[in-house]
């Protein structure tokens, strides 16, 4: 418990850090005795605090979003970037921009879920083809996968000249959050609630289906749910702030590391560490190349695919 | 009591339990041997309703599990494959306790905490308790998952194989423990077994499968016998009694049954 | 007819081969031939060394691997040349690279690249990172590493500069970098004697490690050497149309099914056949038949990814 106080901490300490840094001038300074109508003020309420919260809710729920996944899947490599779901995502958000390019967002973004949770079924049905012992192979077909999928969705975005909104789906970035554009992820704040809520049956869920059934619960139940919740929350973020890899892969893995699987007691630590490091990277994108921002996808592609190599190098020994 | 009505399932042409009926005894153990592919993990599996069935009925204590409630069938019954897998890091206590999920839907009271206590005692896990399973050798692995089921308090306990990976020593103590839960708590417990010898020593009532069918039962005085044993393995095996338990001689094999394995020049 | 198959089957690619190549030359032709022919003929001679190139890398990367699902491309190789492009030009700015030129430019990136992949590689297939799967993994990994690392390097460079820079990272098959090709050809010839030396240990080094020791190759050395000739191959193919993640896998397994023989006299001219007719005929297909024009290297990713995963499926299942 005090453990998890002291990363709140860090998170909060992070997220201040969040408020001050950009190229507008916003010191805590500038804040005390500031008018209603003072240009630091505006800054912090239209942009600051809606970027720093859409961070922590994009991070938190990403992360989550994995940690249900390697449940479902039994397979610790798994996530929203290795299973095809955000390349599917990304494929709904452009063919509802196609033919129906007035939708409001959650519309759009709903259609982005249907695709996600379609793309996710799919890998699930292929990997049921697949002996189980094989770890391996299932990150690897996942991202192949996500590559197909995003082939496709390259060459209808070409025809059609909407290449630039799919690039803004598929790249993270927190730049263009402000107020009134970022409450959708509100809405995978909730998801991630009821992912609490529903530990118990995740971690039962990464058992098996015999274990499942076993213990008296319907497994395809918690699949279900489970995968809707995970399609959302991807479809929500991707809608909102574009694709944030990796983040669901490496947080739950350093967790389990630490703590174990058991989601009563680690989803907590996972989704405050997801936070923290969507942040952490965020705030490396503003401060690497000031006053330019580095796209938080970019930060999180390097970081999170070498500490992917790193997790898979560490644990080569059992895993060849 | 578990009743097996006329019981059947074929993957495709294939018929692997073929129209079994059979009722098992409440309270002992009861021990169901055959040689590979005769159906036995198969009719366990859908028993336990972790495999749907083509055709018949299983009731147990008159419940037919295909309409009962999962969850109140886990409060009554509790099934451990052979092949436990897991990539999810639990240590064992978290593990055992899932065994009080049906009870407990996933909130622990007081009372499940000392089940699960009872339980990794039961087993011999208390050093290990908070060790995670990826850590343990196969063996302790599989008598955390024993635990689990254990810690599941039902009436009727359904093992597949439950000896897999234990050495001697841990296989004896093992069957002893299944022993004194059917002694001492009154359970109903249901093994697939390989070893005959083990069977012959533990068990009340031994059921005997082959190609998918039943095709003797009884207790182990009268299915330990060279007679039957040749006719579910097609193996001449000499038995013996040991300690007042019929025990079976079947390392050496016997003269017809190496010159079926060895085919001739002309295949 | 069994014994007769390879020839059949080189005779009948070599006349598709050259039937793509005409008509790449002459198809929907407006004006001048004297201008039509030299700008096609140059845009041709690109086609014809990039297919080459991942072909025979390819093959060859997969006789020293002894396996037929991984490509150097899948590795991370051409992303690895990406970085370097990319580092290339952080390191030295845009000012200074125009007055190197682009020749010299790609020598260097080339000389950087067998360097860098020597080591990477070297320690990779070593035996230290053990299975295949891991092996794609980490490869597939490392491709994506370093295409975020050239992402981050190529946003940290002055936007400005970056958007003059632009061009050389977006090569494709249409904005072929014809500017190095004579530099990339006398690479490719330069790697085609070297291994036309070493040509009939191939057959012996497919037969695997252990083997190709028994029968006396001095196995390290020749797996080093042959990693220098698919860096190099890798290296042109890359600088002058970009990454193609999935090109190499089809054409080759793609040959191996064809060709009716595993020998390399055999395999290799039908997969550099196999190349020419997809990149060249895909080409015009595309651009003439459906008006679709940069969509070839998308397509290649389709398909070769969808293979990709039936490859690695058919042989789990096994």
């Amino acid at each position: 418990m005090k453990a998890l106080a002291g990363a709140c901490l860090l998170i909060f300490v992070l997220a201040a850090a969040s408020l001050f840094v950009g190229v507008s001038d916003v010191t805590p300074g500038k804040l005390i005795g500031a008018d209603a109508g003072s240009r630091a003020l505006q800054v912090l309420l239209a942009s600051r605090i809606p970027r720093t919260l859409a961070i922590i809710l994009a991070g938190m729920s990403m992360a989550v979003a994995g940690f249900i996944m390697q449940m479902l899947a039994r397979n610790r490599f798994v996530e929203p970037s290795t299973a095809g779901t955000m390349e599917s995502a990304s494929l709904g958000m452009l063919v509802v921009t196609l033919l129906a390019p007035q939708a409001p967002v959650m519309g759009k973004m709903l259609a982005a879920s249907a695709f996600a949770l379609a793309g996710t079924a799919l890998f699930l049905r292929i990997l049921r083809s697949i002996p189980l012992r094989s770890v391996l192979i299932v990150p690897l077909v996942g991202i192949m996968m996500g590559n197909v999928i995003s082939a496709v969705a390259t060459f209808i975005a070409y025809r059609f000249d909407l290449l630039q909104a799919l690039a803004a789906w598929t790249t993270g970035d927190f730049s263009s959050v402000l107020r009134g554009r970022y409450e959708l992820l509100w809405l995978s704040f909730l998801l991630t609630g009821i992912a609490y809520f529903a530990a118990d049956r995740f971690t039962v869920a990464g058992l098996g289906e015999d274990f499942t059934t076993n213990l008296g619960l319907h497994y395809r139940r918690v699949l279900r749910l489970g995968l809707v919740i995970v399609s959302m929350v991807t479809a929500s973020v991707v809608a909102t702030v574009g694709m944030v890899p990796f983040v669901g892969l490496i947080v739950p893995n350093i967790v389990a590391m630490a703590m174990g699987d058991n989601m009563r007691h680690a989803l907590p630590w996972v989704a405050i560490l997801g936070a923290g490091l969507v942040l952490a990277c965020d705030l490396a994108g503003r401060l690497i190349r000031f006053p330019y921002e580095i796209p938080v996808g970019t930060v999180m592609g390097v970081v999170g695919s070498a500490l992917f190599l790193a997790l898979l190098l560490r644990k080569r020994r059992q895993l060849g | 009591m578990i009743e097996i009505e006329n019981v059947s399932k074929a993957y495709g042409r294939s018929v692997v339990v073929d129209g079994v009926t059979l009722t098992l005894p409440s309270r002992g153990i009861t021990s169901i041997i055959g040689p590979n592919g005769a159906g036995k993990s198969t009719l366990l599996s859908m028993v336990s309703r972790l495999l749907p069935m083509d055709r018949g009925h299983v009731r147990v204590d008159g419940l037919d599990i295909a309409d009962a409630a999962s969850d109140v069938l886990a409060r009554r019954l509790s099934i451990l494959r052979q092949d436990n897998s897991i990539s999810v890091r639990l240590t064992v206590r978290e593990l055992v306790t899932f065994g009080r999920y049906p009870h407990s839907k996933g909130r622990p009271t007081a009372a499940d905490r000392e089940h699960v206590e009872r339980a990794l005692g039961y087993l011999g896990l208390d050093g290990l308790a908070d060790r995670f399973l990826d850590e343990l050798s196969g063996g302790q692995r599989q008598r955390a998952f024993v635990a689990m089921v254990l810690c599941q308090d039902t009436d009727y306990m359904l093992l597949d194989e439950p000896l897999n990976n234990l050495d001697m020593k841990h296989a004896v103590s093992m069957m002893q423990l299944l022993r004194g839960a059917a002694d001492e708590f009154g359970k109903t417990v249901v093994l697939v077994l390989h070893d005959i010898n083990f069977a012959s020593c533990y068990s009340d009532h031994i059921v005997a499968m082959r190609d998918g069918r039943v095709i003797h039962q009884g207790s182990p005085e009268a299915l330990i016998r060279p007679d039957v044993l040749a006719e579910i393995y097609d193996l001449d095996i000499a038995v013996e009694t040991i300690g007042g338990r019929p025990i079976g001689i079947y390392y050496l094999g016997s003269g017809s049954a190496r010159r079926q394995q060895m085919p001739g020049p002309n295949g | 007819m069994a014994r007769h198959r390879p020839t059949i089957v080189l005779v009948l690619l070599s006349l598709l081969a050259l039937a793509a190549m005409a008509a790449f030359m002459t198809v929907g032709a407006k004006g001048q031939w004297s201008f039509v022919l030299p700008f096609r003929g140059i845009r041709l001679a690109a086609l014809l060394l990039v297919a080459y190139a991942v072909a025979v890398s390819t093959v060859l990367f997969q006789t020293i691997t002894n396996n037929r699902i991984l490509t150097p491309s899948i590795m991370g190789f051409d992303a690895l040349y990406i970085l370097i492009q990319t580092v290339v030009v952080f390191a030295f700015g845009s000012a200074h690279l125009a007055s190197l030129g682009p020749n010299v430019l790609f020598v260097v990136e080339v000389a950087v690249m067998v360097a860098f992949s020597a080591l990477l590689y070297r320690w990779l297939l070593s035996g230290d990172v053990r299975g295949l799967h891991l092996l794609l993994l980490v490869g597939v990994i490392f491709g994506a590493l370093f295409r975020s690392l050239s992402n981050l390097m190529q946003r940290m460079i002055d936007p400005l500069d970056f958007a003059v820079l632009q061009d050389r990272f977006f090569a494709s098959f249409n904005t072929v970098h014809s500017e190095i090709l004579g530099m990339a050809g006398l690479a490719v010839v330069a790697v085609s004697v070297a291994g036309w030396r070493l040509f009939r240990t191939f057959d012996v080094l497919a037969l695997g490690r252990e083997n190709a020791i028994n029968l006396g190759l001095e196995h390290r050395r020749l797996i080093s050497v042959v990693l220098v000739l698919v860096t190099i191959l890798v290296s042109v193919s890359t600088a002058l149309v970009g990454p193609v993640t999935f090109f190499g896998l089809l054409v080759a397994n793609l040959a191996y099914q064809l060709a009716g023989s595993p020998r390399h006299g055999v395999v290799l001219p039908v997969a550099i056949l196999l190349a020419v007719i997809c990149l060249v005929g895909g080409q015009i297909v595309l651009q003439h038949l459906f008006a679709f024009d940069t969509a070839l290297s998308v397509v290649i990713e389709f398909l070769g990814g969808i293979t990709f995963i039936l490859l690695l499926l058919s042989r789990t299942r096994r």
